[in-house]
C-alpha cells in the first residue's frame, strides 16, 4: 500500500543522448541538482551582489558559510589547505542545499543513492592521490610506513596501513548515502501509521497522534542529520587532504 | 571585575595629571563593562535552563552520527580487505587462502580506522 522507498526511485525526464548502448538521461535526481546549484547560486552569488557593511540576512547566511568552511579547512589543513577552499565549499553546499531540499516532503534527496556519495567519495580519493604524488613524489608513501615499528613486522603493518587508506572513500560514502537513506525510511515509516490508524476512526487518530509527533520530531532530526552529515563529509575531506599536503607526519 | 578596577587605577595613575577627563571616561567605560557582563552572566543562566532539551537532542544526534561513524570505519575496513582478497583468489587462483588472509588484514585495518576516528590512537605512532 504504502511503500517507504518509493522516494528513491529514478525517472528519466528525458533522453540527452547514447554513449554506446548505455542511454544517457536526464532524471530527477539531476533534475534536483540542477536545483540545489541553482539555490546555492542564488544564495552566494545573489547574496553578495549588494555588498552592505551591514549584511542583509541573505549576505549574512552567505558571509556565515565562506566563514564556517574557511575556519574549517584552515584549523584542519591548515594554510596550504586554503587552496582546496573552493572544492570543500563545494562539497559542503552541494550537501547542505540538496539534504535541506530533500527534507521538504514530495523531494528527492540526491545523497540518498550512493551512486552520488560514492562519485563524491572518489573524486576526493583521486584528488588526495594526485595531489599526494604531485606534491610529495614518492615521499606520499610515506603515508604508509608508520615510524618506529621493528622492520620485522613492516610489511604486515604496511598492509593493513594500505587497505585502512583504501577503505576510506567506502566509509566515507557509505555513511552519508546510508544517514540520509535510512532517516528519510523512518520518517515514510512513521508516517505510513498515520494514515493506517487514522483509517480507524476516532480512536485511530488519537492512536495517530503518536506517530504524527513522532514525525514531527524526526524531520527536526533530519534536517539536523542532513547538516551534519555534510560537515563530517567535508571535514573528512580536509582531513584527507591534509594527508596529502603533509604525508610524513 | 578585579581586572576592571586595576585598569581604571593604573590609567588615572598615567594620565590623571594631563587629562582628567579620560580618566572618568575610562572609570565609565569600567562600569559599563562590569554591568553588561553581570548582564550576560544572567542572560546566560536564563537561556540555559529551557536550553537544556535542545542541547540534549543535539547531543544525542552527535553521539548517534559519532556511533554510526565508528561502525561504518570497522565495515569499511573488513568489506575492503575481503574484496581484495577475493580479487586477489581470482587473480591468482589461490583460493581461499587470499580471502582469508585479506579479510583479517581489513579487519585489523577496520579496527585502526575506528581507534583513529576515536581518537584513542595517539598521532605520532600511526604515521
Amino acid at each position: 500500500m504504502i511503500d517507504p522507498i518509493h522516494q528513491f526511485t529514478i525517472d528519466k525526464l528525458f533522453t540527452i543522448g547514447h554513449v554506446g548502448n548505455q542511454e544517457i538521461a536526464f532524471t530527477n535526481s539531476s533534475a534536483y541538482m540542477f536545483v540545489t546549484v541553482a539555490v546555492i547560486s542564488l544564495l552566494m552569488i545573489g547574496g553578495v551582489a549588494g555588498r552592505r557593511l551591514v549584511p542583509t540576512r541573505i549576505q549574512s547566511v552567505a558571509e556565515l558559510s565562506y566563514e564556517f568552511v574557511a575556519t574549517m579547512v584552515r584549523s584542519t589543513a591548515g594554510k596550504e589547505g586554503m587552496k582546496f577552499f573552493p572544492f570543500v565549499f563545494t562539497l559542503f553546499m552541494f550537501l547542505v542545499i540538496s539534504n535541506l531540499i530533500g527534507n521538504v516532503p514530495y523531494t528527492f534527496t540526491v545523497s540518498s543513492h550512493i551512486v552520488v556519495t560514492a562519485a563524491l567519495a572518489l573524486l576526493v580519493f583521486a584528488i588526495v592521490l594526485i595531489y599526494g604524488f604531485y606534491k610529495n613524489g614518492l615521499k606520499f608513501l610515506k603515508l604508509f610506513v608508520p615510524k618506529g615499528v621493528p622492520i620485522a613486522i613492516l610489511p604486515l603493518v604496511m598492509a593493513i596501513e594500505i587497505i585502512s587508506f583504501l577503505s576510506r572513500p567506502v566509509s566515507h560514502s557509505v555513511r552519508l548515502f546510508a544517514n540520509m537513506l535510512g532517516g528519510h525510511i523512518t520518517l515514510k515509516v512513521f508516517a505510513s501509521f498515520i494514515t493506517m490508524l487514522g483509517a480507524w476512526g476516532a480512536v485511530g487518530w488519537l492512536g495517530a497522534m503518536l506517530p504524527l509527533s513522532m514525525v514531527i520530531a524526526l524531520s527536526a532530526l533530519e534536517i539536523l542529520v542532513g547538516f551534519l552529515q555534510a560537515y563530517v563529509f567535508a571535514i573528512l575531506t580536509c582531513i584527507y587532504i591534509n594527508d596529502a599536503i603533509h604525508p610524513g607526519h | 571585575m578585579a581586572d576592571g578596577t586595576d585598569k581604571n587605577s593604573s590609567g588615572t595613575g598615567d594620565r590623571g595629571n594631563s587629562l582628567p577627563d579620560e580618566a572618568a571616561l575610562s572609570v565609565r567605560l569600567g562600569n559599563l563593562d562590569q554591568r553588561l557582563s553581570e548582564i550576560r552572566g544572567h542572560r546566560r543562566i536564563e537561556t540555559d535552563q529551557p536550553g537544556t532539551e535542545g542541547g540534549d537532542a543535539s547531543a544525542r544526534a552527535s553521539a548517534l552520527a559519532r556511533g554510526f561513524r565508528l561502525s561504518s570505519e570497522l565495515i569499511a575496513g573488513v568489506v575492503v580487505g575481503a574484496v581484495i582478497g577475493w580479487v586477489f583468489d581470482r587473480l591468482l587462483s589461490t583460493s581461499p587462502w587470499g580471502l582469508i588472509v585479506f579479510f583479517l588484514l581489513g579487519f585489523a585495518a577496520g579496527v585502526i580506522n575506528v581507534m583513529r576516528s576515536a581518537g584513542v590512537m595517539p598521532e605520532q605512532t600511526h604515521r
